[in-house]
């Protein structure tokens, strides 16, 4: 078990292309961090330098407390699971398993004990003598993950591990992992490019985009206090709507004006905040959880206004509207009740509590 | 409703008797062409068949069909098999072909594993140039090898052979291994990193294991190749006793414009024998290995 550091790691290729751009990470030890993000943002390579798969261009990165710069991936103490499992198909599932421990020369009652206790934990104990190609998907991935409990390791790492399983099993292996990691505690970094296995899995979640750290925290702090508008825009799905409008004061007060005069007063406690940009264009960043219509409990600070539906989706648990606004998508989430109909105007309330304004200039969250 | 639904129907049914009438004509253009050429690949090893079964008498007589054996008999075989130089020309190629295969495999793995998998400077460059010695010719090279083989003093010896042939195994064999590690995941050998292998445990406990097929395909063709070699046996080798096979035959058989023909036959198929054995256990692996770059990408 241990803390992984990173401290202005950088990685550059050949011809100057920086795919991370000096980023500083600390990892906690039994902590699950997820680094989440658009493809090319940089996150698996973060991932395989700290595997020690790639080399790192400048910057330490330091597992334990030891730097690891210049140690192979195998004296790192790491185990990895792999998008594609990557497990060896010419050896029986017990002898992926036991691969790494016999390399390591353990005991051979060591290794049974511990194939065996990670096969019960992962409930794969029927299939140890099977080959890889005769497991399903799931299996395979489950395999893989035996692979890296076995060993102990001080650090697991995850590369998009459920990427090639359909949505079903993705969402019941997302548990699984998550169970697993309740049982053996190991520190825990995981790639995904899926915000959602993101937020359900990870303790803090590393948002990443450009080769940067754009907002570290804790799931819930995300999705309610967005540091940009590419986190803001990236956590959450559907997508936060962000709305062109105007600050305006108006007799002491705070109104966001939307371009076709739209009037949403702003929260009392946030007018001292917002204030600086009165008279000035900004984003009006609003969910579509919290652009609803009127059946609600939380009744503070709501704003009414009039929107006609382009496309309408029920999904069962709620119903999505789509809306266009002067060039702009908006999304809302109403309750399936609603009678809401493609060119009939209707009526929506903000919920202006959880309202966000964006500078346009800096992409920052006020 | 019936009246809408006829002319569709009877269009599916229309396009599933022209595809069905388009089957028929690809098999049967396939079952004549693969006839054909049967034909003209096997007149040739029937034809020895039948003549290796001829007296001298018969096929020197001119007069009935030479594809018709009168009087049948394995004289000729005999003849051979109970000749000692001819199991020398037979045991000299055996000793060649595995001393020959074995080295063969031992550079040409380790070269593809190194070129193929451990990416260091110039090593495209490199693969590239293992191809292209590949198509200089024998006919050509034996020139040069003449005076390199003399230098060892190993001319008219069995033995020189076995450090020339692999001129012409080791490129395409290592070409072929090339292809087949490129099939092999990147994350296989990097999950045998990270589990703590070296780059040796990973090519003995990994690859190897996983590219079987390849091997056996190159195998097989490093056989064939040192097994079926004619052109530097005749320039390096004058001494019976230590010919293989392809040159003893001949140069043992034809005196001045006197051929042996049932013998010569005889010995041929017996020559033939091995690699014919070989490809019928292991052909399945020997196309798998040949096409994996194309399949696996």
């Amino acid at each position: 078990m241990a803390q992984v550091s990173l401290r202005k790691v950088i990685k550059a290729y050949e011809g100057g292309v920086q795919a991370v751009k000096g980023i500083d990470l600390e990892i906690a030890d039994h902590e699950f961090v997820v680094l989440v993000g658009p493809s090319g943002c940089g996150k698996s390579t973060t991932l395989r330098m700290i595997a020690g798969l790639e080399e790192i261009s400048g910057g330490d990165i330091a597992i334990g407390g030891t730097v690891v710069n210049d140690i192979p991936p195998r004296d790192r103490d790491i185990a990895m699971v792999f998008q594609n499992y990557a497990l060896y198909p010419h050896m029986s599932v017990y002898d992926n398993m036991a691969f790494g421990l016999t390399l390591r020369k353990f005991p051979k009652a060591e290794i049974d004990k511990r194939v065996t206790e990670a096969a019960r934990i992962l409930d794969i104990t029927p299939l140890l003598e099977r080959k890889p190609k005769a497991l399903s998907g799931g299996q395979r991935q489950r395999v893989a993950m035996g692979r890296a409990i076995v060993r102990d390791p001080k650090v697991f790492l995850f590369d998009e591990p459920l990427s090639n399983l359909d949505a079903k099993l993705r969402v019941q292996m997302r548990t699984e992992i998550k169970k697993v990691h309740q049982t053996v505690k190991t520190t825990t970094i995981y790639v995904t490019h899926d915000q959602v296995e993101a937020m359900t899995l990870a303790d803090r979640v590393v948002v990443m985009n450009h080769g940067v750290i754009e907002q570290v925290g804790p799931p819930q702090e995300l999705y309610h206090h967005p540091a940009t508008r590419f986190v803001a825009g990236f956590i959450g799905s559907p997508a936060m709507n962000f709305i062109p409008a105007r600050i305006e004061e108006a007799s002491g007060a705070l109104n966001v004006v939307m371009n076709n005069g739209t009037t949403l007063a702003v929260p009392e406690e946030r007018v001292a905040r917002y204030r600086p940009y009165a008279g000035k264009q900004v984003l009006f960043g609003i969910r579509p959880e919290h652009l609803t219509d009127d059946k609600t409990m939380d009744k503070s600070n709501l704003a009414p206004l009039s929107l006609t539906p382009e496309v309408i989706e029920p999904m069962g648990m709620e119903t999505l509207a789509h809306f266009r606004h002067e060039g702009t998508e908006i999304t809302a989430r109403l309750d399936p009740s609603t009678p809401a109909e493609v060119g009939k105007p209707l009526a929506l309330i903000a919920h202006m509590n959880q309202m966000h304004i964006i500078d346009p200039t800096t992409d920052k969250v006020v | 409703m019936s009246a809408t639904t006829a002319p569709a129907q009877q269009g599916i049914y229309h396009k599933a008797g022209s595809l069905r009438s388009e089957r028929r004509w690809a098999l049967w253009t396939a079952y004549l062409s693969l006839i054909v050429s049967a034909i003209i690949m096997l007149a040739p090893p029937v034809y020895m068949l039948l003549t290796s079964l001829k007296t001298s008498a018969e096929v020197a007589d001119q007069s009935g069909s030479p594809w018709w054996v009168s009087n049948p008999t394995l004289e000729n075989y005999w003849a051979l098999l109970g000749n000692r130089m001819f199991i020398d020309f037979f045991l000299n190629s055996a000793k060649v072909t595995i001393a020959v295969v074995a080295l063969t495999m031992v550079i040409s793995v380790l070269a593809a594993f190194a070129l193929g998998r451990m990416r260091f400077w110039g090593s495209q460059a490199l693969a590239t140039g293992v191809f292209l010695t590949y198509l200089v010719p024998d006919t050509l090279l034996f020139i040069p090898l003449y005076q390199i083989v003399g230098g060892l003093g190993l001319l008219d010896n069995a033995w020189g052979l076995v450090l020339v042939y692999p001129t012409l195994t080791v490129p395409f064999c290592t070409w072929i291994m090339i292809g087949y590690f490129a099939s092999i995941p990147k994350e296989l050998d990097e999950a045998a990193l990270i589990d703590g292998a070296n780059w040796m445990q990973m090519l003995w406990k990994i690859f190897i294991p996983v590219a079987l097929p390849g091997i056996i395909a190159a195998t097989i063709f490093a056989f064939t190749v040192s097994w079926a070699a004619f052109v530097y046996p005749t320039a390096f080798i004058t001494t019976p006793s230590e010919m293989p096979m392809t040159i003893g035959v001949v140069s043992q058989l034809i005196r001045g414009d006197t051929f042996a023909w049932g013998q010569l036959m005889a010995g041929a198929l017996l020559a033939a024998l091995p690699p014919v054995v070989i490809y019928a256990f292991l052909m399945d692996y020997y196309i798998a290995g040949l096409t994996a770059g194309a399949t696996k990408g």
